[in-house]
């Protein structure tokens, strides 16, 4: 770990000055940041600790929504009476993450900003585009069994390793980001992570010294809520297919349907073709497999993450039996 | 005083059965727990020693090849470096259990990738840290390095001491009314013992202490006095806690030569603790292995052949290799067999001893073989295995010593509940999750090695046990405790035991399950001299004598202990060796296993929902610690059987998962709540306490019985481990909506 | 150097280290309380588990000074031998490890874990998010995941946590 200035924020407005200069990172639940710093991976030249800067609260929004204060916790969000009632699958997918430990200290934004678990990328002797653009990829060819199989390139790998993001692209959250001047913008979560192409090292849309404030849920979504999560042991591990789901019938026939996968690509993924195919239509196998046809139109294996394909349709035509059957 | 025993006959007592006190086998709490619980046991990093300095060791980035040079110039405007050492008596790998000499050194050879090639010493662990990342090391890569075991190109060596040829086994498997032919793979397997290994050196003079976490000082003193090249009484090494061993800690490791050379160096105590990458990177691997095997059976199910052969791996030079057939030898009968062993040459880490180096993946396979005859041949397979338990040992005709095999058999079964089991593959839904049993046999060689122990009868009435015998989780403060109390009379509050100091006398240290039935036979005997000495002053022959509650009785005499000890402690000696009962008689442990697991129809997830062990290992010492040890060993049999395996690039050998994210050890919601039965057994060849080893038997099979449930369950027989959901998706069947 | 100043154990410790000083280096190398063990440096095996203002965290992946003024409570802060926490104890009667290395980390983890049940947080495996949490094994197991014991003491440390909860409530 290299020496670093530390800075300690007490209002957002300091934190974003603070955070100005060059090679300048902020940290707040510091769960995945420090584990990079440690092995050199990741190397800021100052630290601006935004824990006391406050948006550690969920309100009401005007539209009958939720506002999430970039700094609260995993476990205080997915514990939050609303989440665990109104977005349940939100809850879910958090609770499905990390440890209890690592819950209480990661934070809403940081956990939106979590980097990949790319072994090669861990490794600071590897070749790697994502930690040094140019260096070239050593996953492709090499060991790849928790890779991407959707949207990745000849240049990156990588998949994005979060749950929570997941349930968020499925509830169709917004990410609220205050600018070096003072400006706010919103982006659709689906729209905040990014594909590799052809620079990998960018993940997300976040530009330096930008800070996430909130993130917004629009009002409650009606159906049933699923997280599913699909890994090498029972707890304590990265998805190797996760699925968060929304899904509301009426009347025998999916009135509204919204998926999102991890697991599976570079981001958080959604595709609305899927999400319009299954609106309006009486639940089958075959529209099962209809969607799943959709979502791995594109899907490239790699040599040992092969799996992931029939794995992904095997796990969404259960999520989707689950979502539309009948409640036990 | 000392008192010696050379197991050459079996015993001929059972003394701790007659003695009033009957501690030993009792659940007893252990001493060290109060100390555990409350975070002020000493674990190697903790020694509060004055101007300690911290040292983190810096990797070789190339599998094959030379180290150049090495340019410190980034470190020359750091604040805090002390200095960077490399040099020709760093160990290029940690030394094989009971070497008692340096394992090879020197950096400038590499052989494989993260081999430890320098050391930065600074004043804080933050600046040595950063040091060693900012160093530059110039190594030239070789483009010969060699990884895949089972390249074409290579030529394994054969190791003459491990082949076997008996009998015809092609004959057999041609005449053969039922067969098996498989070949299956195991993969890498790391200790990852919780404590990384750490070492501090201090030394005054040429005189050195190193505060080590490590399971058998005697050796390592030896082991470390070599590789600095001074005289092995020069060397005190402490290591009174170790935050788990399982193998990994056997050896004098590069942390502690690295450690010793800079505090020398510099003149300050240092302190080099692993990363845990490092553990991955630089510590003992189990090797991986391809494991053929063949089985030749008549109508009955009675083997008449049975062959084993095996493809291991370990770096060049080094002379271990996973004895994957230890217990193939002596479990099954049939005549005509042929087991063999093949060593391939790899530029990977060093392949060396984890826990149940052999057994834990030879009797693995072999119980997936076996089962496999079961459902070829329609035979249960319970009585599959008591109709080939042999009767002499199959290749050297020797009796066995005591062996509660069929017992183990009987007994798991009845207890599990084996009768309800379809032995139909995939007939057991529950919701979404395909349901199965299976079975398994643990078999586990035993071995008594040399130790000794003092006991030190105190003028008070109390009593100190000493011997350089490690506790590495396995109950040794306990068990010795116990042992003591019941021979001299005392409570457990009386009786102090001290581990761990090469200054005590040399015990067997903790590996391959023999430190409870060596170091505590050695306990024993000093015990019995004192009771031989105390019999003297009372005036009665020592089968007379009654030791209790501090009172001293025998031949119609008796007097207040503390009387006869007359203001004076005694003093004695206990050593006891390995002798002709370990020829004479075959010795081992056994043990079944019962496994109910629930495979996901959908995902190919699988979650072992109970399991069960039945072992004997002659005397329980401690009911408690021995149960403890068993859950260990079938959680990592689960382990192992479900996610554990180390990863190595196709191309390069390095290890790809290097951490505990993604180096699979089981979690808690892994286990479920798993039953244990120790059957009471008395070994009188194995030991003059009739204790055997237990601490390893737990995993010596456990996997075999996780995936022949999986095969009960899908149908879908695992060939290549562990059981990842990805090598069971394919033969799950295709699901409907409801 | 950066000064900070901790609330350990109910005792105010004032540290000055480096800014690259995690809290758990901090504990172990600075403040002479090692009972907070290392067994990852990287949040993936619970061995530093401490409580920081009530909860359990990885003190591993955390700076020592983002804690100025916070309360931390470890391991020696629960109990000392011949005063153990009901907990402590509990893990002691139930052999609840062997090594002993994970076990500082195990008993704030079990002892903070039982607060969240209190509060009534939900966990992965609860059925229903907006029932009662309920302590059953699968729930301890669960809750307890984030804390690896390769001894693999696991059927006893739910057992002692069980006992300590029961006791109790």
């Amino acid at each position: 770990m290299r020496p670093f200035d530390y800075h300690r924020s007490e209002d957002g407005r300091d934190a974003v000055k603070a955070a100005s200069e060059k090679g300048a990172l902020f940290i707040a639940g510091g769960t995945n940041l420090l584990d990079l710093m440690k092995l050199d991976l990741m190397t800021p030249s100052r630290l601006v600790d935004i824990n006391r800067i406050g948006l550690k609260d969920i309100t009401p929004t005007d539209e009958g929504g939720l506002s999430i204060g970039a700094l609260v916790t995993n476990s205080d969000c997915a514990a939050d009476p609303r989440i665990r009632e109104d977005y349940e699958v939100l809850s879910r997918a958090i609770l499905a993450g990390a440890s209890g430990q690592l819950r209480n200290k990661a934070t809403t934004g940081g956990n939106l900003c979590q980097r990949t678990r790319c072994y090669y990328f861990y490794d600071p002797d590897m070749a790697c585009n994502k930690r040094k653009p140019g260096s070239g990829c050593s996953a492709i060819g090499g060991a790849n069994r928790i890779h991407a199989i959707l949207g990745a390139s000849d240049e990156c790998i990588a998949t994005y390793p979060g749950d929570m993001a997941v349930a968020m692209a499925a509830l169709d959250a917004k990410v609220v980001i205050e600018g070096q001047g003072g400006d706010t913008r919103t982006v659709p979560v689906r729209d905040f992570h990014r594909l590799p192409g052809d620079q990998p090292d960018k993940d997300n849309i976040l530009e330096p010294g930008e800070l996430i404030t909130h993130v917004t849920l629009p009002a409650p979504a009606k159906g049933r809520h699923i997280y599913r999560k699909v890994r090498d042991r029972a707890s304590y591990a990265f998805a190797l297919v996760s699925i968060a789901a929304v899904v509301e019938m009426d009347a025998g026939k999916i009135a509204s349907a919204s998926l999102a996968f991890g697991g599976l690509a570079h981001k958080p993924w959604h595709d609305s073709a899927i999400d319009d195919l299954l609106t309006g239509e009486a639940p089958s196998e075959a529209l099962f497999d209809k969607a799943a046809d959709i979502l791995l139109a594109d899907a490239k294996g790699q040599g040992s993450n092969d799996f992931k394909i029939p794995l992904a349709r095997r796990t969404l035509k259960a999520v989707l039996r689950e979502a539309t059957g009948e409640r036990s | 005083m000392t008192r010696h025993l050379k197991m050459d006959t079996p015993a001929t007592s059972r003394l701790l059965d007659e003695l009033p006190s009957k501690l030993t086998g009792k659940p007893m709490d252990r001493p060290d727990g109060p100390k555990k619980v409350s975070g002020t046991a000493t674990y190697a990093h903790e020694w509060d020693i004055d101007g300690k300095v911290f040292g983190v060791l810096a990797r070789a980035p190339v599998s094959k090849g030379k180290l150049v040079r090495i340019d410190k110039s980034a470190l020359d405007k750091l604040p805090g470096i002390l200095g960077v050492f490399s040099e020709d008596r760093f160990l290029r790998n940690p030394a094989q259990g009971t070497a008692d000499e340096a394992p090879i050194q020197g950096v400038s050879e590499i052989s494989y990738f993260g081999q430890p090639i320098a050391l930065v010493v600074a004043e804080t662990f933050e600046q040595a840290r950063h040091g060693a990342h900012m160093l530059e090391l110039v190594c030239e890569a070789d483009t010969d390095g060699v990884y895949d075991p089972e390249a074409s190109n290579l030529s394994p060596e054969k190791p003459e001491d491990d082949q076997l040829d008996q009998g015809d086994l092609d004959k057999a498997m041609a005449e053969a009314a039922f067969t098996v032919d498989s070949t299956y793979r195991t993969p890498n397997h790391n200790s990852a013992a919780m404590e990384p290994h750490c070492s501090i050196a201090s030394w005054e003079g040429d005189q050195l202490t190193l505060y080590g976490s490590y399971q058998m000082v005697k050796y390592n003193v030896n082991e470390l006095a070599d590789s600095l090249g001074i005289e092995p009484e020069k060397v005190r090494i402490l290591s009174p806690f170790v935050g788990g061993g399982f193998g990994s800690k056997l050896g004098i490791a590069p942390e502690a030569v690295a450690a010793a050379i800079a505090a020398k160096e510099i003149g300050r105590p240092v302190c080099v603790t692993l990363t845990r990458q490092q553990v991955f990177e630089n510590v003992m691997r189990r090797s991986e292995s391809r494991q053929r095997l063949r089985l030749a059976a008549d109508e009955t199910g009675k083997l008449t052949g049975l062959g084993h052969e095996c493809l291991v791996s370990n770096l060049p030079g080094e002379s271990f290799h996973e004895p994957v057939l230890q217990a193939t030898h002596f479990i099954y009968g049939g005549e005509n067999r042929r087991l063999g062993m093949e060593v391939a040459r790899l530029n990977r880490m060093c392949a060396g001893s984890v826990r149940a180096p052999g057994e834990a993946i030879g009797m693995q396979v072999l119980e997936n073989a076996m089962d496999e005859l079961a459902h070829t041949s329609g035979i249960d397979p319970v009585e599959l295995r008591k109709r080939n338990i042999p009767e002499t040992h199959p290749e050297e005709g020797t009796p066995y010593s005591s062996r509660p095999f069929a017992e183990a058999l009987d007994e798991g079964a009845r207890r599990f509940g084996w009768d309800k089991r379809n032995p139909k593959p995939g007939q057991q839904r529950d919701g979404e999750w395909l349901i199965g049993m299976g079975m398994a046999v643990a078999a586990r060689v035993n071995m008594l090695m040399e130790s000794k122990a003092r006991v030190t009868l105190n003028k008070d009435g109390t009593a100190i046990v000493e011997t350089d015998m490690t506790d590495i989780g396995t109950g040794t403060y306990a068990i010795l405790t116990q042992l003591c109390c019941d021979m001299l009379g005392l409570a457990p509050e009386q009786v102090e035991t001290r581990l761990g100091d090469s200054n005590f006398p040399k015990a067997s240290g903790s590996g391959g399950s023999f430190g409870a039935a060596s170091s505590g036979s050695s306990v024993y005997l000093a015990c019995q001299d004192i009771r031989g000495e105390l019999a003297r002053r009372l005036g009665c022959s020592e089968d007379e004598l009654q030791l209790e509650n501090g009172n001293v009785s025998g031949g119609g005499k008796d007097s207040a202990l503390t009387d006869l000890l007359a203001g004076e402690n005694i003093e004695a000696e206990g050593h006891i060796e390995p002798g002709e009962t370990m020829e004479k008689v075959k010795q081992a442990t056994y043990g079944s296993y019962f496994a109910e697991v629930a495979v996901n129809a959908v995902t190919g997830e699988t979650r072992v929902r109970r399991m069960l062990g039945v072992f004997g290992a002659g005397r329980i010492l401690n009911q408690k610690t021995a149960t403890s040890q068993c859950y260990g060993g079938m959680t990592w049999g689960i382990g192992m059987a479900l996610h554990e395996a180390m990863e190595f690039d196709p191309r390069d050998g390095h290890v790809v998962n290097n951490d505990f994210a993604e180096y699979h050890v089981p979690v808690n919601l892994d286990l479920p709540q798993l039953d244990v039965v120790l059957l009471e057994e008395r070994d009188d060849w194995a030991s003059p306490i009739q204790a055997k080893g237990l601490g390893e038997l737990g995993l010596c099979g456990a996997g075999a019985a996780v995936t022949n449930a999986i095969f009960n369950a899908t149908g879908v027989r695992v060939y290549d481990y562990p059981a990842t959901l990805d090598k069971i998706l394919g033969g799950l069947p295709e699901l409907e909506m409801a | 150097m950066t000064d900070t100043t901790l609330r350990i154990n109910g005792e105010e410790r004032e540290l000055s280290a480096d800014p690259r000083t995690t809290l758990l280096d901090a504990l172990r190398n600075h403040l002479g309380l090692t009972g907070s063990k290392k067994g990852c440096d990287h949040g993936q095996c619970g061995a530093c588990t401490v409580m920081v203002n009530g909860r359990r965290i990885n003190s591993c992946l955390t700076l020592a000074c983002m804690h100025d003024g916070d309360e931390i409570t470890t391991v020696e802060g629960l109990g000392q031998p011949g005063n153990l926490s009901p907990l402590q104890a509990a893990f002691v009667k139930h052999d609840g490890f062997q090594c002993g290395y994970c076990t500082p980390g195990q008993i704030c983890s079990a002892t903070a874990m039982l607060q969240e049940v209190k509060d009534n947080w939900p966990s992965n495996v609860s059925d229903s998010l907006t029932g009662e949490a309920k302590l059953t094994p699968e729930e301890i197991s669960e809750r307890m995941s984030g804390n690896l014991c390769r001894c693999a003491a696991y059927p006893n440390i739910v057992d002692a946590i069980r006992e300590a909860a029961e006791a109790s409530s």
